[in-house]
């Protein structure tokens, strides 16, 4: 009768430490409404996959030989034979934007450029602290606060850290609501949150809406080669939404498709989240690093916006603005309308805000797609 | 030092790529602007 309580007998300390990160995650997911796509499959993922000689990763059993596990199956195919999962969720994402209030208004472009700082500066923190570069560079990734990027960028640098990384852009892309206003006061007066800025819509023509997602890969791809992966599939999704000939293809990138993807990324990425890799030190640094990475950006991003001011007298940007650069699309944008609304009620910085949200959404797989090549290039 | 050093290099190579290509683009959109107005 041993065999019943053998499992129960193999749980270690760390795996039962899983268990709760798991409900945690859950927990999160359900009660308080963080990212539950995301969230929820990698909470019951982490619970799955550190069950003691769990059927979902590969086990070596006497008598039978290997036998391989679903969730490491998707793992090794979805995400570490070609990042397929990731990339393949970028099209669904790209057929979700508009980009109308960021063409209308090309030089918010700059925000979304300026706010990819705290994934530098958090790659700089984290070498300094001990890291390894391709680890640092892992963590940095974060600041992009953008899911899919975090974990191709850490999971093509071998990074040891998948699991913790993950865990950490989704929980904190959830969090803007609460890190962002913080981070902004930090760095603003009531007075310039109430500047205003008058909006008027521009009209976007049709022939300029097909050619941007064209453009931007193109010349993504020729400064970081390494980047036409991450921009290539989101302006690839971009030009089926635009291009207005392929209504049903947009549709089900933007819903089908982007469902399929979330609900299999989320368990897939648990693989990384086994209790030998996760329960570490260097997990609580990692929580803790890319914390300061969303902060910095958002500090940056003001800050940028503050300097950009200086030189356009007449022509103000509430420095907030700046702080929307960040790919946590819509999240930030709302983020900025609610101080701006705070500060002053008539003051509605929405458009605006939306506008250098998306431009973050550019600027961050660009990002990623820096971050790689630097590593291709040395 | 020796740590920090790559790190820097990364980050001046890093942000001088990202606002290199988000300028290319915001000027070709501006261009492609200017040429919708004129007609």
């Amino acid at each position: 009768m041993e065999f019943l309580w053998q499992g129960l007998l193999a749980v270690t300390w760390r795996q039962a430490v899983m268990y709760l990160v798991g409900a945690a995650l859950i927990w999160l997911a359900v009660k308080k409404g963080f990212e539950p796509a995301l969230l929820l499959p990698m909470g019951f993922g982490a619970i799955l996959v550190n069950l003691p000689l769990s059927g979902v990763v590969d086990q070596m059993t006497q008598g039978i030989g290997e036998t391989r596990g679903i969730i490491q199956w998707l793992f090794n195919v979805g995400i570490e034979a070609s990042e397929a999962l990731p990339i393949l969720l970028f099209i669904g994402i790209g057929a979700m934007i508009d980009f109308g209030p960021l063409l209308s208004n090309p030089k918010l472009f700059l925000c979304g450029a300026a706010a990819q700082a705290g994934i530098f500066l958090t790659i700089l923190i984290a070498s300094a602290i001990g890291f390894d570069l391709k680890d640092a560079a892992s963590i940095g990734i974060i600041g992009a606060a953008d899911g899919p990027t975090s974990i191709l960028v850490s999971q093509v640098l071998h990074s040891n850290y998948v699991g913790p990384i993950a865990v950490a852009a989704y929980s904190y892309m959830a969090l803007v609501p609460i890190i962002q206003p913080a981070a902004i006061k930090l760095v603003t007066s009531k007075k310039e949150r109430a500047m205003r800025m008058p909006y008027t819509a521009g009209s976007v023509s049709r022939r300029t809406r097909i050619l941007f997602p064209i453009a931007v890969t193109v010349i993504a791809g020729l400064v970081a080669p390494s980047s036409v992966a991450l921009v290539g599939f989101l302006m690839f999704g971009n030009l089926i939404r635009e291009c207005g000939v392929l209504t049903t293809l947009s549709n089900t990138a933007q819903n089908e498709l982007a469902n399929l993807i979330t609900l299999l990324l989320g368990i897939t990425i648990s693989f990384s989240m086994q209790a030998e890799r996760f329960v570490r030190w260097e997990t609580l640094m990692i929580l803790a690093l890319g914390l300061v990475a969303f902060v910095l950006d958002s500090v940056v991003g003001v800050l940028f916006v503050k300097v950009m001011n200086l030189f356009t007298p007449g022509n103000k940007i509430n420095p907030m603005v700046g702080a929307a650069g960040i790919s946590a699309f819509p999240m930030s944008s709302r983020v900025i309308e609610k101080l701006g609304q705070q500060a002053d009620p008539q003051n509605h910085l929405l458009m605006h805000a939306a506008a250098a949200n998306v431009s973050g959404q550019i600027a961050s797989v660009v990002a990623g797609g820096v971050v790689l090549q630097y590593f291709f290039n040395h | 030092m020796d740590r920090i050093t790559p790190a820097l290099e990364m980050m001046g190579q890093g942000m001088a790529g990202i606002f290199l290509v988000l300028i290319l683009i915001a000027l070709i959109v501006a261009i492609m602007k200017k040429l919708d107005n004129k007609k």
